[in-house]
């Protein structure tokens, strides 16, 4: 075998079953004798259920079940629970109205779903819900955050009067108000961060199953098993732990759409146990667009205090968060602690005041999605700072580079309560510019104004924040959940290796990557380690994958195992080598005596761990399998710089980004085809948000962008090669130094993009653009004015 | 009900559908040829390509009746009966096209029919629009776009024009 540990580019071991059509996703599992559930959705953003007919549906040909939330309410099951709680400036809890799994007496948003119908096939369901008739009485409905909180807008929920849901603050308001007081000028922003559909290409899917003796089994489209198991058995169904089985197997990308529980899944779970029978459903695209939780949607505006010299003094935001309807599983944490707490970002301000305002809607609900809060956090400050430079005329870079936290001063506590642990914002910064030829751009841009294009370069100096962690930490902020990981590493007989992971892989990796982190510790061959994830039956109590915390937490959690499997297998040797366990060295798959020649390899000490002939058993246990669990101690801080440089068309207004450049500081890098593969991919969705992407609603709460036709996905003709390189710092509180790679391309692209557009449309006094930067948008910029100066 | 008899990865079926059946149901459902993915209900997403009589077709736009005596290749179908794999499913391979793997198959199927429509070579523009029906939410298509740039000597036996790279 050649080099397989960590840091080398292994060829990844899912793919054999994914290229041959091999995968096991939930829609191509049938269950024998299975029913199939369709919803019959609301159409209507808000309106009162007067009245709700099944009887021609239930008695259509197939029709096995017909259920309504009454049918919930009878058999005393609540709603859906939220799983963090945020407490205002005043110190009240947030607004938590219920979030029943079918509605109960009104609909909120258009897809909330009113009815389930299930039959013999999908055509019969489907054709049954047609039968069902539901009187409404409208009622006004609001999209936008603005229009919610006008004194006299429509209710969502009467326990959210003014439809606040809560009032946040952080940071210290006297004196940020001083520094502003006593500033040489002040640079405001006022800006939007554009709602998005996560699009995952596997649409949900869940299949309930329940045996005679009342087990249950779920199949479903998760990120993390258990957390649904916890969620769904403990505080929904009230199905006891050990006879609810939660099963995710292959999933088609999730992006932090897959991590909630969703009301589909308990109603597929709580009809198979009436029905005695498996419900399977699967989400057609249009439903996904309007039940999958959405990302984003914030209102806000920035104002940044500065010296003479451009220094940044103190910083101030107010953000409106869009919460939509009904509060999905975390979505209270992620406009406040994932991210107010990141709006110190790359740079020294030693003040920050940051107040936000979350307000329910007539929309699907909203939550975290890929980099969930970073990406807001970074598009607000990367847009401030170009904002500040275009202000007061200092050069763009100059003026990061003077702010930066400098390499030197880790760890450096920010104003906003995280501490970070290393980082070098100047050798990510350099190392983009080289890579991306920022010097030689002003010939690029010439030559592009000889064909009648403008061009223009952007950059974002960004950083992100992966792991959340610690868990007491999270807790006392309102995480009701544990944020530590587990692995449990299974030595096999002949010494291959079974990891059981609590973590989940949706298109990562893990089973590559982790295998690495085995064969570097262990010296086993990768194809000696399977890992196996996503079955609460098989897997110890973890927390799944969100937040790029899947190497950092739950790698952290794989190496403290194997340390371990390593301390006892030293005792076993000692044993068996006649030496003391003091002496015995592990070191390439070998365990042997300092000094000596004498060594037995790793299958060997397997093999007598569970053939205890010679075998020091009065002090040892046979076996070699060993768990741990990991609780990180401060999340990691992944950051870099992005370079965007664009190309307008003065006809069309269509914006190509024709280069892009990401060097990434991701810590330690496990797999660098992986780690560039999750940046291409993120990178992709930032310039889908730059320039196509928009979750549109009328004023009233009406989706007009519900299917691929009208909701703009980049294709492959939208996104250039992508150079990806990586400069990276370790991160100093885990045991592999590793950051995460998950999300650091869609927090640091999109700001580069709008940037770089900004810079291509300088001479139009352009000062700033919200996303999506549409050819349309571009356009009317270009006709209003011919070529002006740059001016305020 | 009617009836549609099509041959599927060189194996014939003679299978009952309603009128409203579409291909890739009767792939999926009836065939247990799951590696064929719905993405979409709008033709939009490219997850549901498959072969038709040598073309690459989305099975979620075709009726199955009108599937009649067809050829039909799936993404089960490519690799050799010795496991095998065709060049672009080794390409994807080598060069981590792949990631979720849920729009793979559809991504592979598209990507062989514009490599062998396209004898003359394709430059990184054209594989990039020839690619405009699929889509992928995890890869950024970049490495997607490589591995069908170097699958392409692979499958016309001789290297990529020049004038093409
Ligand atoms: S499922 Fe056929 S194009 Fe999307
Ligand atoms: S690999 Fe996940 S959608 Fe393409």
């Amino acid at each position: 075998m050649g080099f397989e540990g960590i840091g080398a580019a292994v060829k990844r071991k899912e793919d054999g079953r994914f290229l041959a059509g091999r995968g096991n996703y939930v829609d191509d599992i049938n269950r024998p004798g299975q029913v199939y559930a369709y919803f019959k959705r609301s159409d209507r953003p808000h309106a009162r259920i007067l009245r709700v007919d099944t009887a021609a549906a239930a008695s259509a040909p197939g029709v096995v079940a017909v259920y309504t939330g009454a049918d919930f309410a009878a058999d005393g099951i609540g709603g859906l629970p939220c799983g963090w709680q945020i407490h205002s400036k005043d110190g009240s809890p947030m607004a938590e109205p219920p979030h029943p799994v079918l509605a109960q007496g009104k609909v909120r948003h258009v897809g909330d779903p009113v009815v389930a119908v299930l039959a013999e096939t999908r055509q019969q369901a489907k054709d049954a819900a047609e039968l069902i008739e539901i009187d409404y009485e409208d009622l006004p409905g609001t999209a936008s955050v603005l229009d919610a909180l006008k004194p006299g807008a429509a209710v969502v929920h009467d326990e959210a009067p003014g439809n606040v849901c809560y009032d946040w603050q952080i940071g210290d308001k006297a004196a940020v108000d001083a520094a502003f007081a006593g500033a040489a000028r002040v640079v405001k922003l006022d800006l939007t961060n554009n709602r998005l559909v996560p699009n995952a290409m596997e649409p949900r899917a869940a299949i309930g199953e329940c045996d005679i003796a009342g087990n249950y089994t779920l199949y479903t489209t998760s990120q993390n098993p258990h957390v649904i198991r916890l969620l769904m058995g403990a505080f929904v169904l009230h199905i006891p732990e050990h006879q609810l089985r939660v099963v995710a197997p292959d999933v088609g990308g999730g992006f932090g759409s897959k991590i909630y529980h969703y009301a589909e899944e308990a109603l597929v779970t709580w009809a198979a146990g009436k029905l005695k029978r498996p419900v399977k459903w699967t989400a057609e695209r249009s439903e996904s667009f309007m039940s999958d939780a959405h990302g984003r949607d914030h209102v806000s505006t920035a104002e940044m205090a500065l010296d003479a010299e451009g220094h940044f003094l103190a910083l101030k935001v107010s953000t409106l968060a869009n919460m939509g309807a009904y509060l999905s599983t975390f979505a209270p944490a992620v406009p406040t602690y994932l991210y107010a707490t990141l709006l110190a970002g790359v740079y020294k301000t030693p003040v920050i005041y940051a107040e936000v305002k979350a307000v329910f809607t007539n929309t699907v609900p909203v939550d975290a999605y890929r980099g969930a809060g970073r990406p807001e956090a970074t598009f607000l400050l990367e847009r401030l700072v170009d904002a500040i430079a275009h202000d007061t005329g200092i050069d763009r870079i100059e003026l990061r580079r003077r702010n930066f936290i400098p390499a030197n001063a880790f760890p450096y506590q920010t104003p906003v309560a995280l501490q970070y642990d290393s980082g070098d914002y100047e050798t990510t910064l350099a190392a983009a510019l080289k890579a991306a030829d920022h010097t030689g751009f002003p010939a690029r841009r010439q030559a592009a104004a000889a064909q009648g294009k403008l061009r223009g370069i952007g950059i974002s100096t960004y950083l992100e924040a992966c792991g959340i962690a610690p868990s007491a930490v999270a807790g006392a902020l309102g995480a009701r959940a544990g944020l530590y990981e587990v692995a449990n590493v299974r030595v096999n007989p002949t010494g291959s290796v079974t990891v059981f992971t609590g973590t989940h892989s949706h298109g990562q990796g893990h089973e590559t990557t982790f295998a690495q982190v085995v064969a570097e510790q262990l010296g086993v061959p990768v194809s000696q380690v399977d890992v196996v994830h996503g079955d609460t039956a098989r897997i110890p109590f973890g927390m799944g994958t969100y937040g790029s915390r899947s190497i950092a937490v739950g790698g952290s959690a794989l190496v403290k195992a194997m340390d371990k499997i390593i301390a006892k297998g030293k005792r076993i040797a000692a044993h068996l080598l006649e030496a003391s366990v003091d002496d015995i060295e592990f070191k390439d798959g070998k365990f042997s005596v300092a000094g000596t020649d004498k060594s037995k390899t790793f299958g060997e000490i397997a093999l007598t761990a569970y053939v205890p002939h010679n075998y020091p058993i009065e002090e040892l246990e046979p076996g070699l399998d060993e768990t741990a669990f990991y609780d990180p101690k401060n999340f990691t801080f992944p950051g870099g710089c992005h370079v965007a440089e664009v190309e307008i068309d003065r006809e069309t207004g269509v914006v190509r980004v024709v280069n892009f450049t990401a060097v990434d500081d991701i810590g330690r890098v496990i797999n660098p085809m992986i780690v560039e593969g999750q940046v291409h991919g993120g990178v992709a969705q930032g310039i889908g948000q730059a320039l196509l992407e928009q979750a549109g609603y009328d004023d009233g709460g009406q989706i007009v962008s519900g299917s691929f036709m009208d909701y703009t996905m980049p294709r492959a003709d939208n996104v250039p090669n992508i150079h990806v390189g990586t400069e990276s710092t370790l991160c100093t509180h885990n045991p592999l130094g590793v950051k995460g790679v998950g999300e650091v391309g869609a927090i640091g692209s999109p700001p580069a993009v709008i940037n770089a557009i900004v810079n291509a449309l300088e001479a139009y006094g352009v000062r700033h653009l919200d996303m999506p930067a549409t050819s349309q948008k571009i356009w009317s910029i270009l006709q209003a004015g011919a070529p002006r100066m740059a001016a305020e | 009900m009617p009836q549609v008899t099509l041959t599927v990865n060189g194996k014939r079926h003679t299978v009952a559908v309603e009128g409203r059946t579409l291909l890739v149901e009767v792939l999926r459902e009836k065939l247990g040829l799951t590696g064929t993915h719905i993405g979409c209900d709008t033709s939009q997403c490219g997850a549901c390509v498959v072969h038709v009589n040598g073309d690459s077709v989305k099975s979620c736009t075709m009726l199955a009746l009108q599937a009649e005596g067809a050829e039909v290749t799936t993404i089960e179908g490519l690799a050799k009966p010795d496991g095998t794999l065709h060049p672009m499913q080794e390409m994807f391979r080598e060069h981590h096209a792949l990631q979720c793997g849920y729009c793979t198959p559809g991504m592979v199927m598209s990507a062989i029919d514009l490599v062998a429509k396209h004898p003359e070579g394709l430059t990184e523009r054209e594989i990039r629009e020839g690619l405009d029906g699929n889509l992928c939410r995890c890869t950024g298509y970049h490495n997607i776009v490589k591995a069908v740039a170097a699958a392409w000597p692979l499958m016309h036996a001789k290297p990529m024009p020049a004038a093409a790279e």
